[in-house]
């Protein structure tokens, strides 16, 4: 494990959580400091699809 | 020479535009086959994209066989089936005869109707009267209690708000639905699954007009009550009005903007302003609920009702941070409401000009869903609704979130590519 990651895991965390938010409640229940940000992956659309909604948004 | 980019803009601007401009107001009450210009014996209005009687979900086909028991077309339920099966009763969808109803959203010729205008625009749309909660038939009962409370809400309740309903047009022209669900936005309504302040100021606007219209005391009293103790008594006039309102926002050339959005109860469907009365569809969801007691999700129906209209016109689920009360109702906690709304303003065009939300500051309603905005980000309209359980004649059995499948608005998409030759 590199020196960075180590020193990391010594501070005390602050998170914050993108996507499914099952484990920042996880991280919650568990009293680490932790924000919530929704996200999602976009949906995968056909090639031309995309390329045409591209061009009308 | 402008882009079919610009055309768009343009065409949504005024959809949306016209959409909130919109001033429906209540003017009247009468029966269906006399107020609906296309309605006729044997025919049935039901909730959502087309249906048959094969594809119908348990709720809907109760709310049918209840409909003919109290048209008195059949005796049975049986004979009532074979009426429907032998083509003799028709199955049309409400939204194309400007009308709207809540959950199966049956519409029959003698059932007494709100008829709300829009003076803005010209237009009229038409919603039955709300029966209630539980065994009720929307929710798909048709026992005899459902039969009965139907035939008094025509014999009793309809001839009443119709005696007060044209008093107060003498007056002042009608009842604007838009003001009250505008003020009740601000006192903790959503104005779909919460109509607890919209109805209370209803009230407060009809009943001097009650007293006074000449109908006997005791029966003034129990309609009263049977108005005032329904706080679902003005869903069907708001949905009537966001009809109004979204009708004023269909068939603008290139706009991609969702002008209808409901469910039968076994597909949901939707309306794009510049696709005309097309129809896009995919299987209708299973709401995630709060459950009466003895109920579970393996009892619910797939999801149900016009309803959903409320959203596509930017309130309903869409006004849920208005609204933190009604978790209590639909599930969920205060901040899943705020968070449904935050998220509904990304694929949406507008922040309405009169529907505000005092805990975002007064922010306005995310308004118009354009289908380009579901596309990119995959975010879908997720609204409010009451759940039926799956079988015929059993009712309502909880409440809940549900959003509307992606399927939808891709395949919507892809009708307006063709259409417009892109």
């Amino acid at each position: 494990m590199s020196e960075k990651i180590k020193k990391l895991f010594r501070e005390e965390l602050k998170i914050a959580n993108i996507g499914l938010e099952i484990f920042y409640r996880s991280l919650k229940d568990q009293g680490v400091e932790a924000i919530q940000i929704n996200w999602q992956p976009p949906p995968s659309l056909e090639k031309g699809l995309k390329e045409k909604l591209d061009k009308l948004l | 020479m402008s882009s079919v980019k610009d055309e768009i803009e343009k065409a949504n601007k005024e959809a949306v535009e016209r959409m909130m401009d919109s001033e429906p107001v209540w003017v009247d009450v009468g029966i269906a086959r006399e107020k609906l210009p296309e309605m006729k014996d044997y025919l049935l209005l039901h909730a959502g994209p087309p249906i048959t009687w094969e594809k119908a979900s348990g709720p809907m086909r109760g709310a049918i066989l209840g409909a003919i028991l109290y048209e008195e077309w059949a005796d049975t339920p049986e004979e009532a089936e074979k009426l429907v099966t032998s083509g003799q009763v028709v199955l049309e969808p409400t939204h194309i005869h400007n009308a709207v109803g809540p959950m199966a959203g049956i519409i029959s010729p003698r059932m007494p109707v709100y008829e709300v205008y829009d003076k803005k625009y010209g237009n009229k749309t038409y919603s039955n009267f709300n029966e209630g909660i539980g065994k009720v038939l929307r929710y798909g009962a048709y026992s005899k209690e459902v039969i009965d409370r139907l035939r008094w809400i025509e014999s009793t309740v309809a001839p009443i708000l119709q005696a007060t309903i044209r008093e107060i047009v003498k007056d002042r022209g009608g009842i604007s639905l838009k003001s009250i669900i505008a003020q009740a936005l601000q006192m903790g309504d959503d104005c779909h699954n919460r109509y607890n302040a919209a109805t209370s100021l209803l009230l407060k606007e009809v009943t001097p007009y009650m007293i006074d219209s000449g109908f006997d005391k005791q029966t003034i009293r129990e309609v009263y009550s049977f108005l005032a103790g329904n706080n679902f008594t003005t869903l069907n006039l708001g949905m009537a009005a966001a009809k109004a309102m979204t009708l004023a926002a269909h068939k603008i050339k290139y706009s991609t903007i969702v002008t209808v959005m409901s469910r039968n109860g076994t597909e949901t469907g939707i309306w794009v302003s510049g696709l005309g009365n097309r129809w896009f569809t995919a299987a209708a969801p299973i709401p995630k609920g709060v459950w009466f007691p003895g109920f579970s999700e393996s009892d619910a129906n797939p999801d149900l009702g016009d309803s959903s209209i409320t959203e596509t016109a930017g309130f309903g689920g869409f006004a849920m941070a208005a609204a933190p009360a009604i978790v209590s109702w639909v599930g969920g906690t205060v901040q899943t409401a705020i968070e449904i709304t935050n998220k509904m303003y990304e694929i949406t065009y507008a922040k309405h000009r009169y529907f505000q939300i005092p805990y975002l500051n007064f922010q306005g309603t995310p308004t118009g869903v354009d289908i380009r905005k579901v596309l990119k980000t995959g975010i879908v309209p997720t609204i409010n609704t009451g759940i039926a359980h799956k079988e015929a004649g059993i009712g309502q059995i909880g409440a809940g979130i549900v959003s509307f499948p992606f399927e939808v608005f891709k395949k919507a998409f892809e009708a307006f590519i063709q259409e417009y030759e892109i």
